[in-house]
């Protein structure tokens, strides 16, 4: 089945964490990948953890990213990096929010974007693409606040790699 | 484009051309009437899954294609109609959709319905993706209405709520003219009638069995005859991904099963291991037919399976696996009043039958305030067990609580039952009515007065239900911060040693919003009217 590429997002409930994996697989499939999204929700509108999982590539088959296998680990709420650092493979990429400063974000709701922005860094797909799809998956009236948290995103990985 | 399984669902019951979608909301069938009417089809949200496939086989009563859909318990309610409409047979394609949830990600129990199929004898397809949840539900209905039968799609967690490439068809079937065709022999179930359907109902599965052995829905993935693998649904995924070399015999089409096609399968295998979540449903199947195959150990029936689990499968490993650090719980909202209800309800040591909804966190701490809960609706009955049977000190402490969602779907029975049958120190049942079913993401039901589309239509008011019932004592009341009303009204109540009815009404904090709208556009219809 070729190279897949894992990403989870973990957060909590009211996070945006499945809006982000919602954007990041759009963003895949328009980049031409076959792509398969996951998540459990349930009773994780109730405040509780959530997590998402997407994987793309020549052709994906399951849907979950297996336990350290992830490529990468976005977290989007501090206290769930610990709970969560298991999923990713020895060498993979965690992207935790201390690397974003939540005051230059526009609107503080936009950490989910400026995460996405910060992951998009590290994945080949055009910047362009994320801005289209920003558009489409969101009102309108977010969609500036929306582009310069993932601005910050993006910039906060020319700084600080990821870990 | 990139949909979940239950949109792909929503998506081919729209080009199906269903007059009707009817269910009840369960985690995780909840999206499909919702997408399936956001794209213009006809939903509706019933009083419970018995009301929706009954109002579903009236529709292929009529000629129509009808869609019913609910979680894997809801077929529990639901089967009393399914078991006899594969009887009757239907005329428009009739589609009832499963969705089962291994591994209890929001559910009471994680029974495989599947066992469903075989118990009614109706026909079952079960998709690995949202592609084939499209092409299945869109052959479902054709299968339904060839051989004139209600047709199962059972779909699980992953398949309904994993997003997937899903490329649409065109609309199938010719367009539906609904008209009334009288047929009391084939639709009247007396036993005169029913003896004839039954063995009618055997010769059509008898007929399917024989189609699905050259069926599509089944197909050989060639690899390694050293390793044969036979699986359905999600677990398709996972065992391709576990063992790519291997040779799969992929089933889509699982009840009746194509005997022949396995066996042949099994013949040209050097090693053959059973992959499913779940009961031991395939695997028992090929044994029942003489077939040596592996399935696999008991442990991997709990939960779901995955591709690490399928490789621990495959590999005989039955070491303890590891256990994943614990996330956050979910929890009551800050400021969710059923917070202050539990406090009492803790407060005075209450026994407390419970029921399904976003209050069942009443169990957990800091309340720690419910004892039981089974299905919905069961507070009642189960209050009022303990009523009969305790000694006065405890029974006196007993109280049923039940969501106002929950009340409709499967409460109203209760409530009648503690009017006719009243336990010698009366009984305390405590509606949390928080104007919506809050738990599956705030749908309707007949008690808010709203449709599926948020639209008004008739209500059921609670209160004059229970005073029309003969309940004496009913109360509303609003718990609220710096209120005690709810506190008093309790206490009058558990010491009347009456039968009780306590409304404790506000809206969930989460809809209070869209509610102010919904009532300023309601009460702006009913100007024009």
């Amino acid at each position: 089945m070729g190279q897949v590429t894992n990403i989870v997002v973990a957060g909590l409930g009211g996070q945006g964490v499945l809006k982000a994996t919602d954007v990041l697989a759009a963003v895949a499939l328009r980049a031409g990948y076959d792509v398969k999204k996951s998540e459990i929700k349930g009773m994780s509108q109730r405040g509780g953890s959530v997590t998402g999982d997407v994987r793309f590539g020549t052709e994906v088959l399951s849907p979950m990213v297996p336990p350290g296998e992830a490529d990468f680990l976005v977290v989007l709420e501090p206290t769930q990096v610990d709970a969560h650092r298991y999923l990713l493979r020895p060498g993979g990429i965690l992207l935790s929010p201390e690397m974003i400063d939540l005051d230059k974000l526009a609107n503080k709701k936009g950490l989910n974007v400026a995460m996405l922005g910060a992951l998009s860094v590290h994945l080949p797909m055009l910047e362009s693409d994320w801005h289209k799809v920003l558009a489409e998956q969101f009102q309108q009236k977010f969609h500036e606040s929306n582009l310069q948290a993932f601005t910050v995103g993006r910039q906060s990985q020319q700084k600080n790699p990821g870990s | 484009m990139l949909l979940s399984g239950n949109e792909a669902i929503a998506l081919a019951a729209w080009h199906a051309g269903v007059a009707l979608g009817a269910g009840y909301p369960g985690t995780p069938s909840t999206e499909i009437l919702e997408a399936f009417s956001e794209l213009g089809g006809r939903a509706q949200w019933s009083p419970n899954e018995k009301v929706a496939t009954e109002v579903v086989l009236g529709v292929a009563f009529g000629g129509a294609r009808g869609l019913a859909t609910m979680k894997h318990v809801g077929l529990n309610v639901a089967a009393d109609p399914l078991f006899t409409a594969a009887y009757t047979g239907v005329s428009g394609g009739m589609v009832i959709v499963s969705a089962d949830d291994p591994g209890m990600a929001s559910s009471q129990n994680e029974q495989d319905n599947r066992r469903y199929a075989v118990a009614a004898g109706v026909p079952m397809l079960e998709p690995s993706s949202s592609q084939e949840a499209y092409d299945f539900a869109l052959a479902a209905f054709e299968i339904s209405e060839r051989w004139r039968l209600p047709v199962l799609l059972r779909v699980t967690t992953r398949v309904s709520h994993s997003k997937t490439v899903v490329v649409p068809r065109d609309r199938n079937g010719p367009p539906r003219n609904p008209h009334f065709e009288r047929d009391v022999r084939g639709r009247v179930m007396i036993p005169a009638n029913a003896r004839p359907a039954h063995r009618r109902l055997r010769q059509k599965l008898a007929e399917i069995e024989a189609w699905n052995e050259t069926s599509e829905f089944n197909y050989l993935v060639p690899g390694d005859t050293s390793l044969g693998i036979i699986t359905s649904g999600i677990s398709f995924m996972h065992a391709r991904e576990a063992a790519p070399h291997a040779s799969v015999l992929k089933l889509g089409f699982t009840h009746p099963l194509p005997m022949k096609k396995i066996a042949e399968f099994v013949r040209r295998m050097k090693r053959v291991v059973v992959i499913e979540e779940g009961d031991p449903y395939l695997v028992e199947a090929c044994r029942a037919a003489g077939l040596a195959v592996e399935g696999k150990p008991e442990m991997y029936r709990f939960g779901e399976l995955s591709v690490a689990r399928v490789r621990r499968i495959l590999n005989g490993d039955t070491s303890p696996e590891p256990v994943p650090p614990p996330g956050k719980p979910p929890q009551l909202c800050d400021g969710c009043q059923y917070r202050q209800v539990f406090d009492v309800l803790r407060k005075r040591d209450c026994i407390v039958a419970g029921d399904i909804g976003c209050y069942t966190l009443g169990v957990l701490p800091p309340f720690e305030a419910m004892d039981s809960c089974v299905c919905m609706g069961a507070s009642i009955g189960v209050g009022l067990g303990l009523r009969h049977v305790l000694p006065p000190d405890q029974a006196r402490r007993v109280v049923s609580v039940i969501g106002d969602s929950t009340f409709v779907h499967s409460g109203i029975t209760g409530l009648v039952e503690m009017v006719y049958n009243p336990p010698p120190h009366g009984h305390v049942l405590i509606i949390l009515d928080n104007l919506t079913t809050a738990m599956t993401g705030h749908q309707e039901h007949p008690g808010t007065g709203r449709t599926l589309k948020h639209e008004p239509t008739g209500q059921v008011r609670f209160e004059d239900l229970a005073r029309s019932l003969g309940v004496r004592n009913v109360h509303v009341v609003e718990p609220r911060a710096g209120s005690d009303e709810f506190e008093r009204v309790l206490d009058a109540c558990l010491n009347s040693g009456e039968l009780c009815v306590i409304i404790a009404r506000r809206p969930c904090l989460m809809i209070a919003k869209r509610l102010k709208e919904l009532e300023l556009t309601g009460a702006q219809t009913k100007d024009r009217r």
